[in-house]
Parts: structure tokens; sequence; C-alpha cells
């Protein structure tokens, strides 16, 4: 008996056990020990779920749960709420928060037999490029413990990129799955909206937040996302009808695709290696029989402006429940009732996520309402209409994930502004409610991961992960895996 | 940055409908903080959306209804487990009332 190495893929995994090669358990102590090992210089796990997940391979080997997951590892967010463990959205408001009830992604993983080994590490409330913005400390890039992860589901992306275990749910209001995806060298994957329940997500930004997965071949994100899609009766901006399958779609890409390049997101100043990495890609689909496309998008560059005042809007009144009162931490120092919002909430949140709610505030304030927010929503549409009039003349989009490598630490911090331009590339598909995937397409000069985003129209998952596969396959196989966890 | 500084009155006024304590040694880094957000966002007044209807969604999904059916609803223990003060099934707040009635 061996138990999987590092760089398993989930199927491969949940096939060692099936085919009795390893026991779920045996399979899992080799897991917790690369976490256990790797965590305490990574930071990628807030918190560890050691004692639940022996006690569910222990089932699995009992012949007690099944699934296409069974006896698969995989990594949570720490903004998805867990009836075990507890659910801090990294926020000091929310410390030692024990959540009544799991999200539905949460239960639908455990019901496929996945094990959640942990919580990741997240910019606070998901508000972050970088998951430098963390009350549980920062998380490291596995290829470079000098770099950031990005954000803000940078401890999943790192999990999974170090070999911690296969697979990891993200979340994406901006980007927060595809950036530190593309940053750590994981595939990264972006439902269209509505199409996982966003139930038992702690809220950002409600018309922009999507739980998806992340993993090192684009099978096994078929698997999680099949595994956690479709309709869900407590959410209501759930897609009605039944999600397509992905996992048969992984090996049926279209046979001459045509791919749209949109020349906006080419610019100069992209990092070569990334403008690279889109050229070879675009090779490799050409070489594949693809036709590759000139497009234009052409109001690409009001999406992070345009995402600036939508998603901190939302985010105001989302927030607005941590008061103090109901859950979460109350100040010690407070008096009165209006001292316990105000002092509880200024304490308890991030210098980032104060700066949001105020921007989201004001965009919402009386005077202010119809200039900024109403405006957004209109530049929103005419985003949305770039894409459906692109999308008519290609099956799929594709472009730089974002406009460099993984960035150093503290590079960023001081400069917001700075920061929010991480997601330049990645925000729009949000505001227009698209699936996007980051597919790695191997290393830039440096070593470090670089790799390619695609986009497709609303519920083309299928199409977007076949597309991802064919490129995956093009570049080797599965992104290998850093030293971090071997 | 800080290019464009919002008013300090402004931020004090934000801060407050925030419901957020605004630190003395805060105030001038977020002026500018704030400002040069609101600079980047500046940009969106070049566009002529006069007849752009807004978009407050990406999802068409109207109107999702289903049956109304009672279900099993939290307990008042698990429900306040989280509390950060509480009596009996009851929050525990500061005295909302002053002693004319009004808050």
């Amino acid at each position: 008996m061996s138990e999987p190495a590092a760089d398993t893929t989930a199927r491969a995994w949940r096939a060692a056990i099936r085919d009795g090669g390893t026991t779920a358990r045996d399979a899992l102590e080799a897991c917790l020990a690369r976490i256990e090992a790797a965590n305490p210089a990574l930071n990628a796990f807030r918190e560890i779920t050691a004692e639940r997940a022996r006690a569910r391979a222990d089932a699995v080997d009992a012949g007690e749960i099944s699934g296409p997951l069974a006896g698969v590892p995989v990594a949570v967010k720490d903004n998805l709420c867990t009836d075990f463990g507890t659910t801090t959205c990294c926020s000091r408001i929310l410390e030692g928060f024990r959540s009544p009830y799991s999200a539905t992604a949460v239960e639908r993983l455990e019901a496929a037999g996945a094990l959640v080994v942990g919580k990741t590490v997240m910019d606070e409330f998901a508000m972050g490029s970088s998951c430098e913005q963390s009350a549980a400390g920062a998380c490291a890039n596995p290829w470079d413990p000098e770099r950031v992860p990005g954000g803000s589901s940078g401890g999943s992306a790192a999990a999974v990129a170090a070999g911690l275990c296969p697979l990891a749910l993200g979340t994406d209001t901006g980007g927060s799955i595809r950036q530190p995806a593309a940053f750590c060298g994981a595939l990264g994957l972006k439902p269209t909206y509505g199409r996982v329940s966003r139930w038992g997500l702690v809220a950002f930004a409600s018309s922009l937040d999507q739980i998806g997965p992340i993993a090192r071949s684009a099978e096994d994100a078929a698997l999680l996302l099949d595994a956690i899609a479709g309709p869900d009766e407590r959410d209501a901006t759930c897609l009605p009808e039944p999600p397509p399958a992905c996992a048969d779609a992984v090996g049926a890409a279209p046979a001459a695709p045509r791919i749209g390049i949109p020349r906006e997101y080419m610019r100069r100043e992209n990092e070569a290696a990334v403008s690279d990495a889109v050229e070879r890609a675009a090779e490799r689909f050409r070489a594949a029989g693809a036709e590759i496309v000139d497009l234009s998008l052409p109001h690409t560059e009001y999406g992070i402006p345009t995402y600036y005042i939508v998603a901190p809007a939302e985010a105001s009144s989302n927030l607005a429940r941590y008061d103090g009162v109901r859950y979460g931490r109350r100040s010690p120092e407070a008096g009165d009732v209006a001292s316990v919002y105000e002092r509880s909430r200024a304490e308890g949140f991030g210098p980032e996520v104060q700066r949001r709610i105020m921007l989201g505030t004001f965009a919402l304030s009386s005077g202010y309402h119809d200039a900024y927010y109403v405006r957004a929503l209109k530049a929103r549409r005419l985003i949305k209409r770039d894409f459906d009039a692109a999308l008519t003349r290609c099956d799929a989009i594709l472009c730089p994930t974002t406009p460099g490598v993984a960035f150093a630490r503290g590079e960023r911090t001081a400069d917001p502004v700075r920061m929010y331009l991480s997601d330049i590339y990645t925000a729009n598909a949000n505001l227009a409610g698209l699936p996007a995937v980051h597919v790695p397409q191997g290393r830039s000069p440096e070593g470090l991961p670089v790799g390619v985003q695609l986009m497709a129209p609303a519920g083309a998952e299928p199409r977007l992960l076949g597309l991802a596969a064919a490129l995956e396959r093009a570049a080797g196989g599965p992104a290998p895996v850093s030293h971090a966890g071997r | 940055m800080g290019e464009r500084k919002i008013e300090e009155a402004e931020l004090r006024h934000i801060a407050s409908l925030s419901r957020l304590a605004l630190p003395e040694d805060r105030v001038e880094a977020l002026r500018g903080e704030l400002g040069d957000v609101l600079s980047m966002v500046e940009r969106l007044s070049e566009l002529d959306v006069s007849d752009v209807e807004p978009m407050a969604h990406a999802g068409d999904v109207l109107d999702a209804v289903r049956a109304d059916e009672p279900a099993e609803p939290l307990t008042p223990e698990r429900a306040l487990e989280n509390a950060p003060a509480s009596d009996g099934p009851y929050l525990r707040v500061p005295k909302v009332l002053n002693e004319e009635g009004s808050a």
C-alpha cells in the first residue's frame, strides 16, 4: 500500500482509495502530515479540521460514505460557513465565530464524500489581492516565500499549488479565485453567476460573488464543480435549470474553436512573461485547429472604476450586520449603544475593509448616489454589452489573468489603487456574470507560475473546461506542485 | 497619492454614516486614500450613459419563488451561541433609551 504523493490529482486520489491501493485514512494521514510540515512557513491554513476529516475518512473506509469525491481532501476558504471549526473571514470581528450551519457548497462537497481538511487564509472579508489583509497573518507564495500568493483566495490556491491537498474551494468577486490561481500556478474557475449557491457564503458583494474550484487540472475542477453546482431554494439568485455536467466535457473541446483575443487586454504595460504566455497559448490553440480572432472590448478600462463603486456599495450594506450585538466582537471599551456599533466595527474591521465600507457608503449617500452608484451600474451594462457582442464572434476569449506574475510582499499594501489594478483583467467577468478560468501554462524565466485566462458565455462551463483541458494537455498535463509540500 | 483629498467634514460624515469610530491619527491618511480611489473612479464621468439602463445584477433570474413550508428553525441556544452578551433567551445590550424616553 502506498499513500498518494503530493502531486496526485483528485481523480487519482479517489481511484487509489476505490481500487484498494490505499485507505482513505492512510491517504488522509499523508495529507495532514504534509500540511503540518508546510503550514508554519506557508500559512495557507488558518485552521486545520483534522479530527472531523479523520472520522469521515474512517467512514469512507467503512463504506458509510461514498460519492465521486469519497476520501479526497479539500480545503475550504474561511468565508464559507462550516458547522464544524470556526468561520472568521480572517477578520477580528468574527474571531471564534462558530457557524450554526454549513454553506450549501460545503454540504454538497461532503455529500460527494470529500474530507474538509481546514479553513484557508484569505484577505479579510475577501477584500484584497495579496492575502496580506488578514487577521490570521499573511500567506506566502509556495514558489517564493518573499512574494504574495494573490488574493483573496490565496490560502486555497497556495494549499493546492504546494500539494497540501488536491482541491480547494475559493470565492471570486472581482478575481479572487483566478488571480491567486495565476500567482500560485493552479487552475481556478469562477463559474457563471448563479451556478453555485451562495447560501452560507459570508456576503461581500452579492451581485458579483461566486464560489468555485481551485485545482491542478481541468478534470479535477470539473469534478468539484459538478459536486457543488445547481439550484438551491435557499439562494434565490441560483440559476434554476440543472447544471450541465462538466466532467464529461473535459475530453471534448470543440474541434475547431474560434478563440478571440481582446486587444484592450494586450497592453504594453503587461509583463513580458504574461504576454508570452497568451501568445504561446494562442499558438497551441492554432496548432490544434482553432481560428484566432482579433476582438475589441472597448469599455475594458472602465471595469476597475465600475467595480470599485459597485462592490464597495454592496459591501457597505452587507457588512452593516456586524454591529457587536448579535454575534462577533463587541468592543470592551463601548459604553452606550452608538459606541457599541462604532467602536466594535472600528476595532474589529481592518483598514482595507473600513476603507471599502466608507467608499460604498459615500457612493450610496444622498447627493452622490446618482453621480456614482447609478452611473457605475450604467457603465456595468456597457461592459456587459461589449462581451455580448464579442462572444457572437468567438467561442471563447483568451487573455491574461493578471498584468504580471506574483509581486513582492509589502509592495502594494501602502497604495490601495495600485493593489486594485491587480484585478484589471478579472473584474469584468464578474460585472458581466460570465464564467472565466485561469489555466496554468508553465513558468516565467525567473521560475514563477504563468498562465492565461479563458472566458465564455454564461452557462458555458463545459466548453470552458474543455478548452482549458486542451491547453493543459499542450502544456504537459496537470500543474506541478512546488517544493513547499514535497 | 493623496492628490485629491476629500474634505475633513465629509470624511467625518461618511465615517458616522458607516458607524465607524474615526481615530484622529487616521484622518489625514484616509482623506488621501479615499480621495485617490475617488479620482480613479472619476473616469466614469467620461462615458455617455444617457440612454443606458442601470444593470444591478448579472443574473436574469427574477422573482424566484418556492413553497412556503415550515422547517426546523435554529434553537434559541444555537442562535445565541455567538452573542457577545446574552441573558436567558435575550441578547444583552447597553441601555438604548434615555430618561426622556428617546434614543
